[in-house]
C-alpha cells in the first residue's frame, strides 16, 4: 500500500473567495461545462467535487489515494474510490469522461507524463492545476537562502514532501508540446489568488504565477 | 466468559424439526403455489415454496424508499428485532433501525430469509410435498442467483418495482452484486460489503472442511437425520467453530483471548478447554446448532462456492454491469482475509470499466470479516452518507 501523504489533505494555504471556496478550485470549476461527466483524480476531501456538483451540475467521480480522504468523501455522498493516479487510471476505458481533472496532484505523481496521457485517453478534455516551481519566491529561496523552497502552497520539508515532480509553467508547456496535447486555456494565479493579466507573456507568468491551471484537449 | 462443557450429542427438539422448518418464526410469510414455481439454476423447479421475511418502517406512497437487506450465510430475516429462537437482538441492529444508518424512520426495510435456509423459507428441512417428509438431500442445490430470483418474486408480490437500495455483507453482499447484475433497472443503489464476485479456492476449501465435519457425524445419516430424530450437532458445531475462525483475525483473537486460561490458573494437562479461546469456540459451535439446520449449512455454503459472477458473463465482469445506472458503494475491511480488499477492488475496476457510478472505501480494523456486523463508526458514516446522497438523487424527502 502506498503511504505517500496527500498534498490536498494537508491543505496548502491557498486563497479563498467571498463564499469561502478555494480560488484555484473555482477557476478549475469554471473550465468545466455544465452537466459534464467528470473524474477528479486525487480528489482529497472532495471539496472540488462538491463545488462542481453544486455550481456546475456535473456527474462527478473521484479517485483518492488516502483512506481518510476517500471515507470522508463517501460519507458526504460523493462517488469516490480509493486508488492511485499512477496505477489505476489504466483501468478506465477510453472516452469514459468529458473531463478528467488533476488538481494540485501532478507534482505528486510518479510518472506525470503517463498520468497526463491517460487523462486525455479517458477524458475528452483535461484540467490540470499545479504549484509553479518557477515562481520568484521559490527561485529566490533556492538562490539566496540555499535551501529547498518552502512557501504557503508548498509547505513541506524536502524530506517529507509528497511532491516528487515539481515543475514550472514553462516545463509543463513543454510537456504538453512533447505529448501532443492542445492547450485550450491557461490561467496563472498570483500569490493572492488573483489571475494574472491575460496579455502578460509566458515568462511573466512563469515568474509571478504562484500556481497555474491548464485546460487541455487532444490534438485533432 | 461462560464455561462450556465439551460438546455432547443431544437430541432435544429434533424430532419435530421437519415441520418446524416451515414455521414462520415470528415473520411474515408468502407462499408461492404451483402456478409460480421458482426456476433454479440446477435446471429444476421448486414448487410450491415459501419465503419468510421481516419488514421495518413504512413504504412511502411512491413506493420509492424500499431497502432490501440480504443476510449472510448463518443470518436470517431478523435483522433488527429480537431473534425468536436465541432471544438475542437482531444481527444488524447497529446498522438498521430508527435513526440508524439504514434508518427505518426513513426507509422501508425488507429482509427475507434466503431459499435453502431454515428460518421459515423453504429449505432442506422443509417438507417435500411429494413425500410428506423433510426434503433432506433431495432438496435441489440452490445458488445465489436462485436466492435473488426468489427475492424478486417476493418484491413482485409486495408490489415493489424498484428498490431504493440493496445492502448486505458477505453472502449478503454476493446477493447484492447478483441483484445489480440480474435486475439493474430494479436497483437504484447497491451496498455490497465485505464480499466478492466469486468464492476463492481458499474459501471453498474452508467450506468443504465444514461440510465434511457435518457428514462425518454419524447422526447425519446421509442427510436423513430429520426422519428419525437424529441431529448431527457435533458435526455442525465443528463446522461452525472452523468457520468462525475465518470470520475473525489473528490480531482480534489475540486481543480478545491471547493465551489466557479459562477459569483456571494453569494447564490441566488434559484436553479440557484450558484456553479461553477454546471455550469461546465451543460456545460458538454449541449455540449455533440451536438455531441452524445442518443440511441448510451444506446447501448455503454450496451456493456461495458456486457463485462466480465473472464466469456467468463470459469471463468479463464488466459485462455484468454493462450500462448500469445503479449507484454502487463497496466497502471492505483491512483485516478481512476471507473477502480481502483486492476482491472488492476487482469489482470496482469492473464497474469503472462499465462507467458505473461507484464509491469504494476500505476501513482499517483488526476485527476481520465480522467487522461488517460490529460497531465500526466509519462504516456507519459511509453507509449513511452514501444513502443520503442516493436519497437526494432519488428525490426522497429528507428525514423530517
Amino acid at each position: 500500500m502506498n503511504t505517500r501523504a496527500d498534498p490536498r489533505l494537508i491543505a496548502p494555504d491557498i486563497g479563498r473567495n467571498a463564499s469561502g471556496a478555494r480560488v484555484d478550485l473555482v477557476l478549475v470549476a469554471e473550465m468545466v461545462e455544465r452537466g459534464a461527466k467528470v473524474l477528479d483524480v486525487g480528489c482529497g476531501d472532495g471539496e472540488l467535487l462538491r463545488l462542481l456538483g453544486e455550481t456546475r451540475g456535473v456527474d462527478g467521480r473521484g479517485i483518492e489515494l488516502s483512506r481518510e480522504g476517500v471515507n470522508e468523501c463517501v460519507a458526504k455522498g460523493l462517488a469516490v474510490i480509493q486508488g492511485d493516479a499512477d496505477t489505476d487510471l489504466a483501468d478506465y476505458p477510453d472516452d469514459a469522461f468529458d473531463y478528467v481533472i488533476l488538481s494540485q496532484t501532478l507534482q505528486a505523481t510518479r510518472q506525470p507524463r503517463v498520468v497526463l496521457e491517460h487523462m486525455l485517453r479517458i477524458g475528452r478534455r483535461a484540467v490540470v492545476s499545479f504549484p509553479n516551481f518557477g515562481h520568484w519566491q521559490v527561485r529566490l529561496q533556492l538562490l539566496f537562502a540555499g535551501h529547498m523552497p518552502q512557501t504557503d502552497i508548498l509547505p513541506y520539508s524536502w524530506y517529507d514532501t509528497p511532491n516528487i515532480h515539481h515543475c514550472t509553467i514553462k516545463d509543463f508547456r513543454q510537456l504538453c508540446e512533447a505529448t501532443g496535447v492542445k492547450m485550450e486555456r491557461a490561467v496563472a494565479l498570483n500569490a493572492w489568488g488573483s489571475p494574472l493579466r491575460l496579455i502578460a507573456p509566458w515568462w511573466f507568468w512563469n515568474l509571478f504565477g504562484e500556481q497555474a491551471v491548464f485546460l487541455l484537449s487532444r490534438k485533432a | 466468559m461462560v464455561d462450556v462443557q465439551p460438546m455432547q450429542s443431544e437430541t432435544t427438539r429434533s424430532d419435530d424439526r421437519g415441520s418446524e422448518a416451515d414455521h414462520p418464526h415470528d415473520s411474515a410469510v408468502v407462499r408461492f403455489g404451483p402456478d409460480k414455481p421458482l426456476k433454479l439454476d440446477a435446471g429444476v423447479e421448486l414448487s410450491p415454496f415459501q419465503i419468510a421475511y421481516k419488514t421495518y418502517g413504512t413504504l412511502n406512497a411512491e413506493r420509492s424508499n424500499a431497502i432490501l437487506v440480504c443476510h449472510a450465510l448463518t443470518g436470517d430475516q431478523h435483522v433488527a428485532s429480537l431473534h425468536p429462537v436465541t432471544q438475542k437482538s437482531g444481527w444488524w441492529e447497529t446498522m438498521v433501525g430508527p435513526g440508524k444508518p439504514i434508518d427505518t424512520e426513513r426507509y422501508f426495510v425488507i429482509c427475507p430469509n434466503v431459499v435453502g435456509a431454515c428460518m421459515g423459507t423453504t429449505g432442506p428441512a422443509s417438507t417435500d410435498p411429494k413425500t410428506g417428509k423433510p426434503w433432506g438431500l433431495e432438496f435441489p442445490v440452490v445458488t445465489i442467483r436462485d436466492m435473488v430470483r426468489a427475492q424478486a418474486m417476493l418484491l413482485d408480490h409486495l408490489g415493489i418495482e424498484t428498490l431504493f437500495s440493496v445492502a448486505g455483507g458477505s453472502m449478503g453482499g454476493m446477493q447484492v452484486l447478483q441483484w445489480a447484475a440480474s435486475y439493474p433497472a430494479r436497483v437504484f443503489s447497491a451496498l455490497p460489503i465485505a464480499c466478492a464476485t466469486r468464492h476463492s479456492a481458499q474459501n471453498i476449501a474452508f467450506h468443504e472442511v465444514g461440510r465434511q465435519a457435518i457428514m462425518a457425524d454419524p447422526e447425519w445419516q446421509g442427510g436423513r437425520y430429520l426422519l428419525d430424530g437424529g441431529n448431527p450437532r457435533r458435526g455442525l458445531a465443528v463446522a461452525r467453530m472452523g468457520a468462525h475462525i475465518t470470520y475473525l483475525s489473528d490480531a482480534a483473537l489475540h486481543r480478545k483471548f491471547g493465551r489466557k486460561f479459562q477459569d483456571r490458573e494453569k494447564a490441566t494437562f488434559s484436553f479440557d478447554a484450558d484456553f479461553e479461546v477454546e471455550s469461546y469456540l465451543r460456545h460458538q459451535g454449541i449455540s449455533f446448532v440451536e438455531r441452524f439446520d445442518a443440511n441448510s449449512y451444506l446447501y448455503l455454503t454450496r451456493a456461495m462456492d458456486y457463485f462466480d459472477l465473472t464466469a456467468d458473463y463470459d469471463g468479463v465482469l464488466a459485462n455484468a454491469f454493462k450500462s448500469t445506472q445503479t449507484r454502487f458503494c463497496l466497502i471492505s475491511f483491512t483485516s478481512d482475509w476471507l473477502f480481502p480488499t483486492v476482491e472488492s477492488r476487482a469489482v470496482v475496476h469492473a464497474l469503472n470499466a462499465a462507467g458505473a457510478r461507484v464509491s469504494f472505501a476500505e476501513i482499517v480494523t483488526d476485527k476481520g470479516h465480522d467487522a461488517f456486523l460490529l460497531d465500526e463508526p466509519e462504516l456507519f458514516a459511509i453507509v449513511r452518507g452514501f444513502l443520503d446522497g442516493a436519497g437526494k438523487a432519488r428525490g426522497l424527502a429528507p428525514k423530517g
